[in-house]
């Protein structure tokens, strides 16, 4: 069968190819019958896409050890669950992935827009066929899939730390996310290239961006998570160039969902729109290059590849297309209106994208600098925690201030005396939680203050601007219904708060304690009394564990089992098991960490108390429910799109 | 190459030709070929339409940042006045631009009529769009965009 891998994925290159090439000659000539072609290639390069994608995965249930990319990626003791997830546990399984959700996304954008939308589409197709070009070409000249060999008794397997729940679901909700990027990034080249640079692409696409960025976002809090009680450090984010990989792209794409409203209301920041979302686009692809080309170290990055080069020149001229695209299209993308005033709503948008974009670049850049000197001195350096945690104090926590006060400002001019009236109650709470947490003892750590009376700021701003709404709009059901977006954003507004206080609660508040302990003793933590009783060992036919079991007394009392596992196979890979108790009342974790084990039977331990660290997830949870809320189809939006385009064609 | 693989193969590139290759089957001839992208004079009026949804929606913007306490009455009534105005001002570019567009269709079933056509665009639709326009008389909200009426239905974020 693989065979017929083969031969689907040399379809979806012609189609892809012809979907470009096709797709220009007749939006350039205007040829009608010849764009639906074009645009039917586009569509079937998903058909044979999905049909290379189910050759793929019926390999790996079947433990088909002829695919060389099966052999290496499973055995046969693997679940048939996880023989699944192996389709994106390798490099060339997570290519396909990528241009299956390419052209699953672009089939279904183009056919929703291919009657209101003609002119544009006849321009995203071939966009859209030169993305799907390149990734098709890498699956069939250099990553094949199905490459074959004589098949083995048995495979390598998969790497024992992609062996559970989170791998079913983070890297598809990430590619879901990156991918979906080439969405608005599409449109947008396609509304450059046709001249047509009016608001359509934009209510086009956005849902699309919504939907990809919510992805994007659900993805990594839970590769956090994995991190969390997986990887076993006691953290669950390590500014590792991968992790920021998947950060930068939802960064630019946050501030385009915020600037795109300005040039919806003001017919404004037309350029710097398009910056945008060519940004997010080009840093989702350089995400893939980073993981897949094995230039930066990190634990996510594959070996290196020869693969590299060709992202790395993909980036390169996709970037280049972009920024001379906008240059041609400058003309069109002029202002017609000006910022009123430094006190509105605009500004605060504006004030918001700049800090976003900072933060995005001096991520970048952390990124980037390791690469540039091995290229300039040729040696590595790299940046550490502390400068991004400095750059993330430095721009979050602004970020996090205009929250608050920028849903308060009016559009087009505020005064300062209505602003100040509106912030009082925002600000008395902030002064209030201020003043309690420094009588509790929280004045210990100043950015761990800050960012609770922040976050106390803005959501008593949500607060506020929901009461004053409700009281304007009758009631707060039909307040909400009637601007989903505005107010799924809110909720967005208010995940991200939780997230701040998590983050801020459980690195600025967390007690770390380590001792060696042999069994018998015992050592205090935050209230936590752990006496160590003593070692088992579990020797199965795939890996030898050994816990260590732990006696708790303190909020709460009861046993802990923490440890290591060792597996046969793997060049000997030792993966922690972490003893984790939640406090969900207090939404504090006790997390212990066992190492060293010693013959004598010591054991070295690692004991962590995060208080509040659970809002994170919490936070992710409220991410959703905002995002479904802001993403919920609108029938009054398409009508408003219909209405707009109706009058154009009478 | 196995057999199944190649008979499957085969059917799957078969099966996309005929996909791409079916605008041009089911239309081997045809009189119009063009994309349907809008004209200079329609890509104006669309762009006049969105300087109408702008200017209605900075109103209800306005009015509803009012109600919520968020401007004063002092600074409302100045903005007001400058924002029904714009609206106005776009409302009237619309219409003018309805009415210059009704003329010209006008003028060109006429100039068919007197070349002999039957005022058929050649896919046996009416070249003249006869429902009646959606246009509003100038400073006066129009009927067909409910929406627009909407004061909250504006605000995002």
């Amino acid at each position: 069968m693989a065979d017929l891998g083969r031969a689907a994925l040399a379809v979806s290159l012609g189609l892809a190819v012809y979907a470009l090439v096709v797709g220009i000659v007749a939006a350039r000539s205007n040829r009608r019958r010849l764009a639906v072609s074009a645009r039917n290639a586009l569509f079937a390069c998903f058909g044979s896409t999905l049909v290379a994608a189910a050759v793929l995965a019926s390999a790996l249930v079947r433990h088909d050890f002829s695919f060389v990319y099966v052999a290496q990626h499973t055995n046969r003791t693997l679940s048939a669950r996880y023989a699944l997830t192996a389709f994106w546990g390798g490099q060339e399984g997570s290519l396909l992935l990528w241009l299956l959700v390419l052209t699953g996304y672009g089939t279904l954008a183009v056919a929703v827009n291919r009657r209101l939308l003609r002119d544009l589409v006849a321009w995203v197709v071939p966009v859209l066929g030169g993305i799907a070009t390149f990734f098709a070409f890498v699956l069939v000249a250099i990553a094949s899939p199905f490459d074959t060999q004589t098949a083995p008794v048995d495979g390598l397997g998969l790497t024992p730390s992609l062996q559970n729940p989170y791998m079913a679901i983070h890297p598809p909700m990430l590619y879901l996310g990156y991918v979906g990027l080439a969405i608005p990034f599409s449109f947008a080249a396609g509304a450059l290239l046709s001249g047509k640079t009016d608001e359509r692409w934009l209510v086009a696409t956005r849902r699309w961006t919504l939907a990809a960025w919510a992805f994007l976002g659900v993805g990594q809090l839970l590769g956090a998570h994995w991190a969390y009680v997986e990887v076993g450090w006691g953290g669950y984010y390590a500014w590792d160039p991968v992790e920021n990989a998947a950060l930068m792209p939802w960064l630019a794409a946050t501030a385009f969902l915020h600037s795109v409203m300005i040039q919806e209301r003001k017919g404004m920041l037309k350029v710097w729109n398009m910056v945008l979302v060519a940004l997010a686009f080009e840093l989702s692809v350089f995400g893939t290059f980073l993981t897949r080309s094995g230039v930066v170290n990190s634990i996510h990055s594959f070996a290196k590849s020869p693969i590299g080069s060709w992202f790395l020149a993909f980036v390169v001229i996709s970037t280049l297309f972009s920024v001379a695209l906008i240059l041609w299209r400058l003309p069109l993308l002029k202002a017609r209106t000006k910022l009123e005033s430094a006190l509105s709503r605009e500004a605060t948008f504006l004030y918001n994208n700049l800090l976003l974009v900072a933060l995005c670049l001096t991520v970048l850049w952390g990124v980037l600098f390791p690469i540039l000197t091995q290229l300039v001195q040729g040696e590595t350096r790299t940046i550490g925690r502390p400068y991004y945690d400095f750059f993330l104090r430095a721009f979050g926590l602004p970020l996090l201030l205009l929250m608050g006060i920028g849903p308060l400002v009016a559009w087009r001019k505020a005064s300062a005396r209505s602003l100040l009236k509106l912030l009082a109650w925002p600000i008395a709470t902030a002064v209030v939680a201020g003043a309690i947490l420094v009588a509790v003892g929280a004045g210990s750590s100043k950015p761990g203050l800050i960012a609770y009376t922040f976050s106390a700021f803005v959501l008593a701003t949500i607060v506020v601007e929901l009461v004053r709404g409700t009281r304007a709009a009758g009631s707060l059901f039909r307040l909400v219904s009637r601007n989903r977006r505005r107010y799924g954003g809110y909720v967005v507004h208010a995940a991200v708060v939780l997230l701040a206080i998590g983050i801020a609660g459980s690195s600025a508040y967390q007690t770390t304690t380590e001792q060696r302990l042999v069994p018998g003793q015992t050592m205090t933590v935050a209230g936590y009394h752990l006496t160590y009783r003593g070692a088992t060992h579990i020797d199965t036919p795939n890996a030898q564990r050994v816990q260590a079991l732990i006696d708790v007394r303190g909020p709460w009392s009861g046993r802990l089992r923490t440890g290591s596992v060792t597996y046969t196979g793997f060049a000997g890979e030792t993966d922690r098991e972490v003893g984790i108790k939640t406090d969900w009342l207090r939404a504090e974790d006790l997390y212990v960490i066992a190492d060293d084990f010693r013959p004598d039977g010591a054991v070295y331990f690692k004991v962590l108390v995060r208080p509040l660290i659970n809002l994170i997830w919490l936070a992710g949870l409220l991410f959703v429910v905002g995002s479904l809320v802001a993403l919920w189809p609108d029938a009054r939006e398409q009508r408003r799109l219909v209405t707009r385009l109706a009058p154009a064609r009478a | 190459m196995s057999g199944l693989a190649l008979v499957l193969g085969a059917a799957i590139t078969i099966a996309a030709v005929v996909f791409v290759g079916l605008p041009f089957l089911r239309e081997p001839r045809t009189d119009d070929d063009r994309l349907d992208a809008p004209s200079e004079a329609e890509a104006g009026r669309l762009e006049l339409v969105e300087a109408r949804d702008r200017a209605l929606a900075a109103l209800k913007e306005l009015e509803f940042d009012h109600r919520t306490g968020k401007i004063t009455d002092t600074d409302y009534r100045v903005l007001v006045g400058q924002a029904r105005r714009a609206a106005a001002g776009a409302l009237r570019a619309l219409e003018r631009s309805s009415e210059a567009g009704i003329a010209g269709q006008q003028e060109d079933v006429q100039g068919d009529d007197r070349a002999g056509h039957n005022g058929s665009d050649g896919r046996g639709r009416v070249a003249v769009d006869e429902r009646p326009h959606h246009v509003a008389p100038g400073g006066e909200p129009d009927q067909g965009h409910e929406r627009e009426r909407d004061p909250e239905r504006q605000h995002d974020l």
